[in-house]
């Protein structure tokens, strides 16, 4: 992310107020392919899902309950079989084989994003620099002061604004190294093709039907961290944090003697 | 590295952030538009050329890989039925009430010598039984047992011509009022799990379940096994046959040829 926190001037010299280049060329691009990547591959797969809105664990599973291969989950009595509606999925109206067209489609460029930005930041440092936990940060009186602020809605200023603060750190962390590969391993596994070719995944995630389910849980994971995205993205300043995802400029918040 | 940094500017929406807002609404007509990208044929080509990439990286990826094979007890207490579960043609019917006794399978086509085979020169034949997962392209799965030769034991007693490229194989049944069909390439064909199933679970087939013979291939999902077969046919191209895609969802719901995901 930070350029300028990577640089050895002192970080007093930069103020509130600064405008510093924040996130750089290759992470912008990874950004914004993922959007569009993501949101074709959620929209595309809940149509997938419409097709047989029941998830089980394990090896097999294809009755509703009553059978030996009870649905942990079975959403079959919503909107006559087809739970999620047309404003939600690709295509809007229903099409199992138009979906799994995109689907599949879009997967390369998911996967081939993901795989292309985790390689860099490892070689970039990246990751080392700018995500990975410090110790002292994972402390327990860290986190929940970090949490603390947080849910008091105070953000770092300054300077301090430019590094990630571990509760990010986890967020990106999860994002970029579980959900999700998670979600496409877990979606290659469900692939007979793939099964012939790489036997050992499916055995990884416990059997087809298990990795069916733990992929439509990724896929929840992440929208569940694009609703609190969204929400620290509004509330840090849109324009400024867009701005930066897109431009690599961000204003560095005034500091609270600044307001003062 | 530079750092670059601008003091004093505070506009409230720079030209920058205007960009960024553009490039959102652009985002939002996208969405917008994917049904009008969905019905576009050349969208739909691009779609289907990640299809076909999809097919020569698994074909890459998996050689001669064999689909994982289960114990006993890991079949599934009940194995769902789905497409036809019954056959009205008459002839059928007369065949499954005489226990198909009288029943002959036919091969012809691209091949040296046509073929009718009995069921009981089926059974004669070297027999493989293997517990395989059955994958829905709607996403379930069953376990089951089956036995039968293989189909490529039935394509060397007819003798492949070297134009045969296709095996198709014609069902008895009509789904939604039109016939079922099916097609694999000879890749697939002379896998070693690639079999003619007439048992399944240790008693022959049942209706449901597409008595007297279906497809295993086993590294495809579920449509591509066809039930009741009849007849089955080498050809050289998918082309004239129905609708020209090779099978019966493929023709008449745009569902992918190769079923390996």
């Amino acid at each position: 992310m930070n350029e300028a926190a990577a640089e050895t001037a002192p970080e007093t010299a930069l103020r509130g107020g600064d405008l510093v280049r924040r996130h750089r060329l290759v992470t912008r691009l990874w950004h914004w392919t993922n959007v569009v990547a993501v949101t074709v591959m959620l929209m595309s797969g809940l149509m997938i899902f419409n097709a047989h809105p029941r998830l089980y664990w394990g090896q097999f599973g294809a009755n509703a309950a009553g059978h030996l291969d009870p649905a942990w989950l079975d959403l079959t009595s919503i909107n006559h079989g087809r739970p999620f509606p047309g404003w939600i999925t690709i295509p809007s109206t229903y099409s199992l084989s138009d979906a799994r067209l995109w689907h599949f489609a879009f997967a390369w460029i998911l996967g081939l994003a993901i795989a292309s930005y985790l390689l860099w930041s490892l070689i970039s440092g990246h990751i080392k620099r700018d995500l990975a936990p410090r110790a002292a940060e994972l402390a327990p009186s860290h986190l929940w002061h970090d949490i603390k602020e947080h849910a008091a809605l105070r953000f770092p200023t300054g300077p301090a604004a430019l590094q990630y603060n571990i509760l990010q750190k986890l967020a990106y962390g999860g994002v970029l190294f579980v959900l999700l590969p998670g979600i496409i391993l877990t979606g290659l596994t469900m692939s007979p093709g793939v099964n012939a070719a790489v036997p050992f995944l499916v055995d990884l995630f416990g059997g087809r039907q298990s990795a069916r389910s733990l992929h439509f849980l990724c896929a929840f994971g992440l929208v569940g961290f694009f609703f609190i995205h969204i929400a620290m993205v509004v509330l840090a300043g849109p324009i400024n944090e867009v701005r930066s995802m897109i431009t690599g400029w961000y204003r560095l918040p005034a500091e609270k003697e600044d307001e003062a | 590295m530079t750092r670059e940094r601008r003091r004093g500017i505070n506009p409230i929406i720079s030209r920058r952030g205007l960009i960024g807002f553009g490039a959102a609404g652009a985002g939002t007509l996208l969405l917008g538009g994917c049904d009008k990208l969905n019905s576009s044929d050349s969208f739909r080509g691009a779609l289907k050329g990640a299809t076909g990439l999809n097919q020569r990286t698994q074909r890459f990826l998996m050689g001669n890989g064999l689909a994982k094979e289960f114990a006993e007890s890991d079949i599934s207490p009940v194995f769902k039925a789905n497409g036809s579960k019954m056959v009205a043609d008459p002839a059928y019917r007369a065949h499954l009430a005489e226990g198909f006794a009288n029943w002959a399978l036919r091969v012809d086509g691209l091949v040296k010598q046509p073929l009718m085979l009995p069921l009981t020169y089926l059974k004669g034949l070297a027999q493989r039984t293997q517990i395989t997962r059955h994958d829905c392209v709607e996403g379930w799965s069953a376990i089951g047992k089956w036995q039968g030769p293989q189909l490529g034991s039935v394509l060397a007693a007819a003798g492949l011509l070297p134009t045969a490229k296709y095996v198709v194989f014609h069902c008895a049944d009509l789904y939604n009022g039109a016939p079922y069909y099916e097609s694999i390439d000879l890749t697939d064909a002379f896998h070693p799990q690639t079999i003619l199933a007439w048992a399944m679970n240790g008693q022959p087939l049942g209706e449901p379940h597409g008595a007297p013979l279906r497809l295993r291939v086993e590294r495809q999902l579920g449509y591509k096994q066809a039930k009741y077969i009849a007849r089955i046919e080498l050809r050289d191209t998918l082309a004239g046959l129905h609708g020209g895609n090779g099978g019966y969802w493929e023709d008449s719901h745009d569902y992918q040829w190769y079923a390996g995901i």
